[in-house]
């Protein structure tokens, strides 16, 4: 396979005119450092509000991030990635609530079991190309809520809650969504660095190699099979983080918030806003598309016609800017080609 | 078990099944004609209720009038879609149409529910009923499953015994082939889409006869669409209407044999198995 | 040519909004409220979510009706009067929570940190009011929960959180006294519901209720939340012959149930649904509303007033029954529904719980809605001081109400128990 990675890449690297590779590191380390910024200001600051915003756009970028390795890098549209949030999310509730197992082993276990059953799902459907897998994702996310709204140890369709006491453990519900921040914070900039690295490996070309021909590249010697089920294990680890640590802090858990449809919808967005396939398109389609969408809906002119702004201005950037913020950019001016992923 | 509430059950989803295939016609005729996975297919079939809705309600027609109008509609609405949303990247990988019909949804739902709230509305249309012990046939479902039948037998004329649909079958077969052939492609497409469109409207319009409505009840019937047109194979409009049937059947026979919440988990378990194991559908060839 | 130029404008849109955006976000809070003129009035704001998009839009907005109205009566009255002599002038702030918890943390956020709200009133429903607590609870502001009814949200030790409805454990055991009251030979029960967090807490409750009181529930099952035909089901139930059918959900599927079971002509004697049949609109089915039974928070027939609460011993607080009805019609040409009566009621005792304390602080105005046990148009109501079960709802009961055909054909909604309440007597279907 070593090989064969290396011989795809010369090849991909020609089609795609990218071969001359520039260091991109600081590239990288500019990223982090943004989100980093960004991140302290609440925590300087000690406004619990813009840390509550920060913690949305931040999962808005997770989201975003994650499905973008299956999607943008490999060309699978997971409709349903959502499955991995509230599949983590429940299992983290489940052990924190019954188990008193702490946020993070418990977050932890719930990423490694989502990533597991990724791999178990994904050997079978990554068999199926464009609509059909599109599809797919749609249906298991819509079996996995239906099966959890009746099934007893996750508390069926009344869902589970925490005693506020269950906080006191982290130092009262204040610091418990402190904590709840830094989890995210630390997601992100995982997720972030799972995409860049990922984007910048000889996996990342397989996979892109995949995206553009899996034919051709089979011929080339790539494992389509292998490359896309480890894009997929990776993909559902960061929601799986997400939703624990989200329902964590919401303190309730019930399958219609934690497996809803349109949530996973939104992450798409997200990443046709930014850039399809780029690392930074994620992340700027994420903060942009929550707070768009935190201002539509708390504004006075616009609160009950946000859905329908939301739907128009995604036609518009579908139609007539369809790489995306990031993707536009990088087509526009050659010379950022070197330092945007 | 009892006998005569599963065939009762049996009998009601079978009818409602109809419906069912009507709606999931027209998802598949577009994704057959044009790869496109309509993603406003749940709120165009709630504009088709609300289309018999106020027709009946502000113009006093009769519902049934209402249908033919609403069929119109329907196909209107889905030409102008497809010029104003789909048409520009109809070349685009399935994302991209999957996003553009995903717009035009969002802004259906936000628009509708400014327009009428989410207060559910209803009919009230009664035909009265034919009855024998524990099976009631209710004049409604019986003139739905006769409209059904009206509008699939339709489009397969309209498929097979015309000039357009011969055209309509060419662009599914090979675009750049048809259009070669001199078939006007953009303008076959068009009506395509307004043809998947106009049937989803009549389904939403059959439907608002039978149940209350709300503008966000197009949901349910948009996943189980999906659902029917893999049962029945992607692209075959024939097979979805059998797969509808076979769907509304399997709902009523699985509610007498298992708690009726887990009637969801059986139906999409065997949707992804369907997938995994026949793409193609239960009547595709096999890959 | 035109598609580039589209694109460059795109584009050019795109950042600009971006840029805008990021600016907005950078910029300070809105500017704090106008004070009102005069220096012994003092301006307050209650704030809330409420879902003006999504399916909980129309219980949700009785409840802002009424709440609204609650606003004009004290603005009309010149205000909440306190112990030095100031004048305390409320208004509401709110923000669309889009139906769903997702954003609802946030929301209260920025309601508590960047408009100062001075109190808050939860969202609808309990799923959206128990994540608001969460953070209203952590900020130490006082919160009133109307349209939430869940037990299990008021048993998580909170201090400040206050419930008004009646928990949901409650909202069916009534029924099951009724039929008891009506018939003693009626004892088989099937108990339906939708499979949604509300429904099913009520359900179970009932189903153990109505086993300890010796009744036989001949089936117990949950139906998803987007089923639309219930025909298959309806047969299943009829086969197992009940007396009695319980259960439910919400407006919708308890519509949709109630007209069904009607076409299906379900011998069944008795039908008691959440949620459905209290609204005006349900009636709207016509004669498959005949008969059917519904649990309510509040009805416009609801018997208490000055004498009741002297009776009881018990102050009275705020309008009549027939004042609160009377101005809601004026206003929203329609009748009050229990979530409207809900909304109003909520503002009405963080007014009582303002003037019993003089105070705007929080802590005393907590004391005083600890003490508070009193009768209004809305009922009789008193939270619980329990540490465990602290701010739930311990006195306000349930009316139930029924659909009956008056002798001009018209429906009316009855109140039918309990039977200090009633406005006529019970009807078994037929």
């Amino acid at each position: 396979m070593k090989t064969t990675a290396t011989e795809s890449r010369a090849v991909v690297g020609t089609r795609f005119g990218e071969r001359i590779r520039l260091n991109l590191q600081p590239f990288y380390w500019l990223m982090l450092a943004l989100i980093l910024l960004a991140a302290f200001i609440p925590i300087v600051t000690g406004s619990s509000n813009l840390r509550e915003q920060l913690f949305l756009v931040l999962m808005a970028v997770i989201l975003a991030s994650s499905v973008n390795i299956i999607m943008g890098y490999t060309g699978y549209v997971s409709f349903g990635h959502i499955v991995f949030f509230g599949i983590g999310g429940y299992i983290a509730f489940f052990l924190m609530l019954n188990y008193q197992v702490h946020l993070v082993p418990a977050a932890l276990v719930a990423g490694i079991a989502a990533s597991g059953l990724a791999l178990l799902i994904g050997i079978p459907v990554l068999r199926l190309r464009g609509a059909y897998f599109a599809l797919a994702t749609i249906g298991i996310n819509e079996a996995v809520r239906s099966f959890v709204n009746n099934f007893e140890p996750f508390g069926g369709s009344v869902g589970m809650f925490f005693n506020v006491q269950v906080f006191e453990a982290y130092g009262g519900s204040r610091n418990a969504l402190w904590l709840a921040y830094y989890g995210i914070v630390a997601v992100a900039l995982l997720t972030v660095t799972a995409s860049y690295l990922i984007k910048r490996s000889k996996f990342g070309l397989g996979l892109m190699a995949i995206r553009e021909d899996q034919d051709a590249a089979q011929v080339l010697g790539i494992n389509p099979t292998r490359y896309k089920v480890a894009a997929y294990t990776i993909s559902a680890l960061f929601p799986a983080l997400a939703g624990a640590i989200f329902f964590f802090k919401n303190g309730i858990i019930e399958p219609a918030p934690a497996f809803n449809l349109t949530a996973s919808i939104v992450s798409l967005v997200a990443v046709m806003l930014g850039g399809f396939g780029t690392v930074a398109g994620p992340i700027i389609g994420g903060v942009v598309y929550d707070r768009l969408r935190e201002f539509l809906l708390t504004s006075s002119i616009f609160s009950s016609l946000h859905v329908a702004i939301a739907g128009v201005l995604l036609l518009l950037i579908v139609l007539f800017v369809p790489a995306g913020l990031i993707g536009e950019l990088r087509r526009r001016i050659p010379i950022l080609r070197r330092f945007i992923e | 078990m009892n006998l005569e509430a599963l065939l009762a059950s049996g009998i009601d989803g079978l009818m409602l099944g109809f419906v069912y295939g009507i709606a999931a016609m027209g998802l598949t005729l577009i994704f057959g004609v044009m790869r496109v996975i309509n993603l406003a297919h749940g709120p165009i079939i709630a504009l088709g209720m609300f289309s018999v809705y106020l027709l009946t309600n502000q113009l006093g027609l009769n519902p049934y009038l209402a249908i033919p109008i609403t069929v119109l509609l329907g196909l209107a609405f889905g030409m102008v879609m497809y010029f104003v949303a789909v048409n520009r990247v109809i070349n685009e990988p399935e994302l991209t149409t999957l996003l553009a019909t995903f717009a035009v949804s969002l802004i259906i739902i936000g628009l509708g529910t400014v327009a009428f709230t989410t207060t559910p509305r209803a009919l009230d249309v009664n035909l009265g009923a034919l009855r024998s012990g524990q099976i009631t046939v209710l004049g409604t479902k019986a003139v739905a499953v006769l409209i059904a039948i009206l509008v699939a037998a339709g489009l397969y004329a309209l498929l097979y015994r015309t000039r357009v649909g011969k055209s309509i079958r060419a662009v599914a077969n090979n675009r750049s082939a048809a259009e070669i052939m001199g078939i006007n492609t953009r303008g076959i497409l068009a009506f395509s889409f307004g043809l998947g469109t106009a049937l989803a409207a009549t389904a939403g319009g059959l439907i608002a006869t039978l149940f209350a409505f709300t503008i966000l009840s197009g949901g349910t019937f948009e996943l189980k669409s999906f659902v029917i047109v893999v049962l029945g194979g992607l692209g075959n409009p024939t097979g979805a209407l059998v797969g509808g049937i076979l769907l509304g059947l399997l709902e009523g026979v699985f509610t007498i044999f298992i708690p009726v919440g887990w009637v969801p988990v059986i139906e999409y378990v065997i949707f992804v198995l369907i997938l995994l194991v026949r793409p193609n559908g239960l009547f595709g060839a096999r890959t | 040519m035109s598609h580039k130029h589209f694109r460059m404008i795109g584009l050019g849109v795109l950042w600009s909004l971006l840029i805008i955006l990021v600016a907005a976000c950078a910029a300070p809070a809105s500017a704090p409220q106008p004070a009102q003129s005069g220096a012994s009035t003092k301006p307050i704001v209650i704030g809330f979510t409420a879902s003006q998009t999504g399916k909980l839009n129309v219980e949700s907005k009785k409840q802002i009706q009424g709440m609204q109205l609650w606003l004009d009566d004290v603005k009309k009255a010149g205000g909440i009067k306190l112990a030095d002599g100031t004048m305390v002038m409320p208004d509401i702030k709110f923000y669309d929570d889009e139906s769903t918890t997702e954003r609802v943390q946030a929301l209260y956020t920025k309601l508590i940190n960047e408009d100062n709200v001075d109190f808050l009133i939860s969202p609808y429903s309990s799923g959206l009011a128990k994540a608001a607590a969460v953070v209203s609870e952590q900020n130490g502001k006082v919160m009133l929960t109307t349209g939430a009814a869940d037990d299990a949200t008021m048993e998580q030790g909170f201090k400040s959180t206050y419930q008004l409805y009646t928990p949901a454990s409650r909202y069916l055991a009534g029924a099951v006294d009724l039929l008891g009251q009506m018939d003693p030979a009626l004892k088989k029960i099937a108990i339906v519901h939708e499979k949604d967090s509300f429904s099913t807490s009520v359900a179970n409750a009932a189903n153990e209720y109505a086993k300890s009181k010796g009744y036989d529930v001949v089936l117990f099952e949950g139906y998803d939340t987007g089923t639309t035909d219930f025909s298959p089901f309806i047969n299943k139930i009829t086969a197992a012959s009940p007396d009695a059918i319980m259960g439910g959900g919400h407006f919708q599927d308890g519509t949709t149930l109630a007209k069904q079971l009607y076409e299906k002509q379900v011998p069944v004697k008795f039908v008691a649904l959440l949620v459905a049949p209290p609204e005006p609109k349900f009636v709207e089915i016509g004669d498959a509303a005949n008969g059917i039974i519904g649990p309510s928070q509040w009805e416009p027939l609801v018997k208490y007033s000055p004498e009741s609460a002297s009776a009881a011993n018990l102050p009275w607080y705020g309008p009549t029954v027939a004042n609160f009805v009377s101005a809601y019609k004026a206003k929203y040409n329609e009748d009050p529904s229990y979530h409207a009566a809900g909304g109003y009621a909520a503002g009405l005792l963080l007014q009582k719980a303002i003037e019993d304390s003089g105070s705007l602080d929080a802590a005393k105005v907590q004391a005083a809605l600890d003490k508070m046990d009193l009768l209004t148009f809305y009922g009789h109501v008193k939270f619980s001081t329990d540490a465990k079960t602290h701010g739930k709802q311990d006195a306000h009961s349930m009316v139930y109400m029924q659909w009956q055909k008056g002798a001009d054909g018209k429906f009316v909604s009855q109140i039918v128990f309990p039977p200090e309440a009633k406005s006529a007597d019970a009807q078994l279907r037929k």
